[in-house]
């Protein structure tokens, strides 16, 4: 056994472990930038509009104990667009989801823009529509340095959120 | 696959050589990994619980408890934060080095796939609770663990809405998550002991505790560093602001900075296909089959020995069936039994001296008999003056020389200590000299220690008495050592000259 070897060893082992554990550090992010976070999760209307049916075939349903609206599972995708200061940074169209698309369409979107004074505006189709936009929102916005810009949707609170 | 195997085996040799240098063979934190493994793992279960006690398990308190502990009471919960995190660290280091390890030196085929492929979601289970470990302290390093752990999660396709959306920004932010983290880094712990347990158990007397002085050393050397360069927090989280620069657990964390260049769906395969890749390597390619030890319950006295020594845990005693009047029989599980043979080594019957009848011990190798091993040994030993019986694994293909006969065992410790007194009784050999692996760390994980307590008369079935212990040479040596191996037995050589002066 060699004890100034030994020592070394204990040495270089406490040495890694030490500066690994914290270092070197990781630039996640330019602090110069802003960061805009997109996030909504919004069901669509369905591909195929629900029959009406008459009082009396509900009746027929209900005592058969099957379902009472006669519906196409599935949804519509979910067209989402954001432009900045007039140019499109996002256009997507979003599945909605489970097994039969038929729950909810869901969107997480991160990316950094340059601080400073933008416009932004936000759109979103969950209709059969084929031009234009459900919901549209527009916002004149001064993005601050390292911070996030967080868009959000509700349909019952009016539509997008930003803040 | 085998050239891979080769270069590994020996980078590890030649980098273990060092430690050996330092260390000392018994002691060589090498031969321990596993060992350490569940050292550290108590160090870090045995401060976990200490910094439990004044953790605040709120979202929204969190943060200041760690604070109060690495400043205010920094001289027994700071320093039990940092040995928390240091460890944690260490348990990683010994876990990748005994997986290559294992790896390198092909301790992971045929019968033996049970240990890797067990130990498989332990390194995921070590990775969970180190990175919820991280969130807990919530600082801004918790906060992008947070962000980017949700992140990637929202990529498979299991969640209604993305998880991410509880860490959007303060006005979201929930204690839900934050307490679900605060569960898995309490239970997962408890539950990745289980599964050590379960990867331990075709061991029989498996290495859990690391030699003494190097546990002490060990701990020694990460309390200074928790005194010296102890564990801090990063500013506190706060989900308004972008973390720019982050200091990094890269034994935990080395994997995130990829999110940035890798879609997380894609990262998730890459992990996914590292893992079968990890746990097909026991069957790359297959072992060759060899036979496992047979019983012969003829010459079976049932004395337990075979059971006391095999390593595997791959024999059970059971009720007689022969209707003899001992109490017990051994049963060898095929599917356990890497056919090492010291099981052999182990049974009172493998003695050479026996006249009556053929030579069939209790328990043997079928393909490597008792009788063929004493048959080798007496044909052609009139020009060897020295025998040397070496396992399969070690260096001793240089060692046949003039003078010289090799025998090749599985593992050293199949040979039965009355074939020491045999060859030396009879003339067979002026000296023997057993060649195998590294002091605590044989290929078979007991042969040595076995062979070396037998030889020393400390364990049954013992060397007798008259046989001259100057004539026998122990020769425990890492791979790679085959000039050390010529050298010692130049040595031994030149020892027995002496004695034959005498």
């Amino acid at each position: 056994m060699n004890k100034v070897v030994q020592a070394l060893l204990y040495g270089a082992f406490a040495a890694c472990i030490g500066y690994l554990s914290a270092a070197p550090t990781y630039q996640y992010a330019d602090p110069e930038l802003a960061v805009i976070k997109l996030s909504l999760n919004h069901a669509a209307d369905r591909v195929e509009e629900c029959t009406k049916l008459t009082p009396q075939q509900i009746n027929e349903r209900a005592m058969k104990g099957e379902p009472i609206n006669e519906c196409a599972r599935a949804r519509r995708p979910l067209a989402v667009e954001l432009d900045v200061d007039g140019t499109t940074v996002l256009s997507l169209a979003a599945i909605p989801s489970g097994l039969w698309n038929d729950g909810p369409a869901s969107v997480y979107e991160r990316f950094a823009i340059e601080a400073g004074a933008h416009t932004i505006t936000a759109r979103l189709r969950d209709s059969a529509r084929e031009t234009g936009w459900d919901y549209e929102y527009s916002e004149e916005v001064d993005l601050v340095p390292g911070r996030y810009f967080t868009i959000t949707f509700r349909a019952g609170n009016g539509g997008f959120a930003f803040r | 696959m085998e050239l891979i195997k080769r270069a590994l085996a020996r980078a590890f040799a030649r980098f273990e050589a060092v430690f050996e240098y330092a260390f000392g063979q018994r002691n060589t934190p090498f031969a321990c990994l596993g060992a350490l493994g569940w050292y550290f793992y108590w160090i870090v279960a045995a401060t976990g619980v200490y910094l439990y006690i004044f953790f605040d398990t709120g979202i929204t308190d969190a943060y200041a408890s760690v604070e109060y502990m690495t400043h205010d009471q920094w001289y027994a919960a700071g320093v039990m934060r940092s040995l928390h995190r240091y460890a944690s660290d260490a348990l990683v280091i010994v876990v990748v080095l005994h997986i290559f390890r294992e790896f390198a030196f092909d301790r992971l085929r045929g019968r033996r796939f049970f240990a890797w492929l067990t130990g498989l979601p332990l390194l995921a289970f070590i990775y969970i609770c180190g990175i919820s470990g991280y969130w807990l302290v919530w600082d801004q390093l918790a906060q992008y663990i947070a962000v980017a752990t949700t992140e990637w999660l929202d990529t498979l396709p299991v969640f209604g809405e993305p998880i991410a959306n509880n860490f959007l920004d303060s006005t979201t932010l929930g204690g839900r998550f934050f307490t679900l983290m605060v569960f898995i880094h309490i239970f997962g712990p408890l539950f990745m002991l289980l599964l050590m347990w379960i990867h331990i158990q075709r061991h029989s007397g498996a290495k859990v505790n690391p030699p003494r002085p190097l546990a002490i050393g060990t701990v020694g050397v990460l309390v200074v560093l928790s005194v010296v360069f102890p564990a801090v927090s990063q500013a506190p989280a706060d989900l308004d602001v972008v973390p720019a620069e982050l200091g990094f657990d890269w034994f935990y964390l080395a994997g995130y900075p990829l999110l940035d260049i890798v879609p997380g769906g894609q990262l998730w395969l890459y992990i996914f296909a590292a893992f079968l890749v990890l746990a097909v390597l026991p069957w790359m390619p297959p072992a060759k089959r060899v036979p496992a030890a047979a019983v012969n319950l003829e010459n079976c006295n049932g004395c337990t020995r075979c059971f006391d020594d095999c390593p595997f845990s791959a024999i059970n005693m059971v009720p007689r069936t022969d209707g003899r009047a001992y109490e017990s029989e051994p049963v060898v599980n095929v599917n356990q039994c890497t056919s090492c043979g010291i099981c052999a080594g182990a049974c009172p019957t493998s003695t050479p001296f026996r006249r009556s009848g053929p030579l069939q011990p209790g328990i043997e190798l079928p393909h490597r008999s008792i009788a063929d091993l004493r048959d080798e040994l007496v044909a052609g030993t009139e020009k060897a003056r020295v025998v040397i019986f070496a396992c399969d694994t070690g260096d001793t293909d240089d060692l046949e020389e003039g003078g010289v006969k090799v025998m090749r065992l599985p593992c050293v410790g199949m040979l039965p200590p009355s074939f020491v007194d045999f060859a030396l009784a009879r003339h067979y050999a002026d000296g023997i000299m057993i060649a195998g692996c590294a002091e605590g760390d044989c290929h078979h994980r007991l042969g040595n220690e076995w062979t070396i307590e037998r030889m020393a008369r400390r364990r049954d079935p013992y060397l007798r008495q008259r046989a001259d212990e100057r004539r026998l040479c122990l020769s425990w040596l890492p791979r790679g050592s085959s000039r050390r191996r010529q050298r010692a037995l130049a040595e031994f050589r030149a020892a027995l000259s002496e004695i034959d002066d005498e």
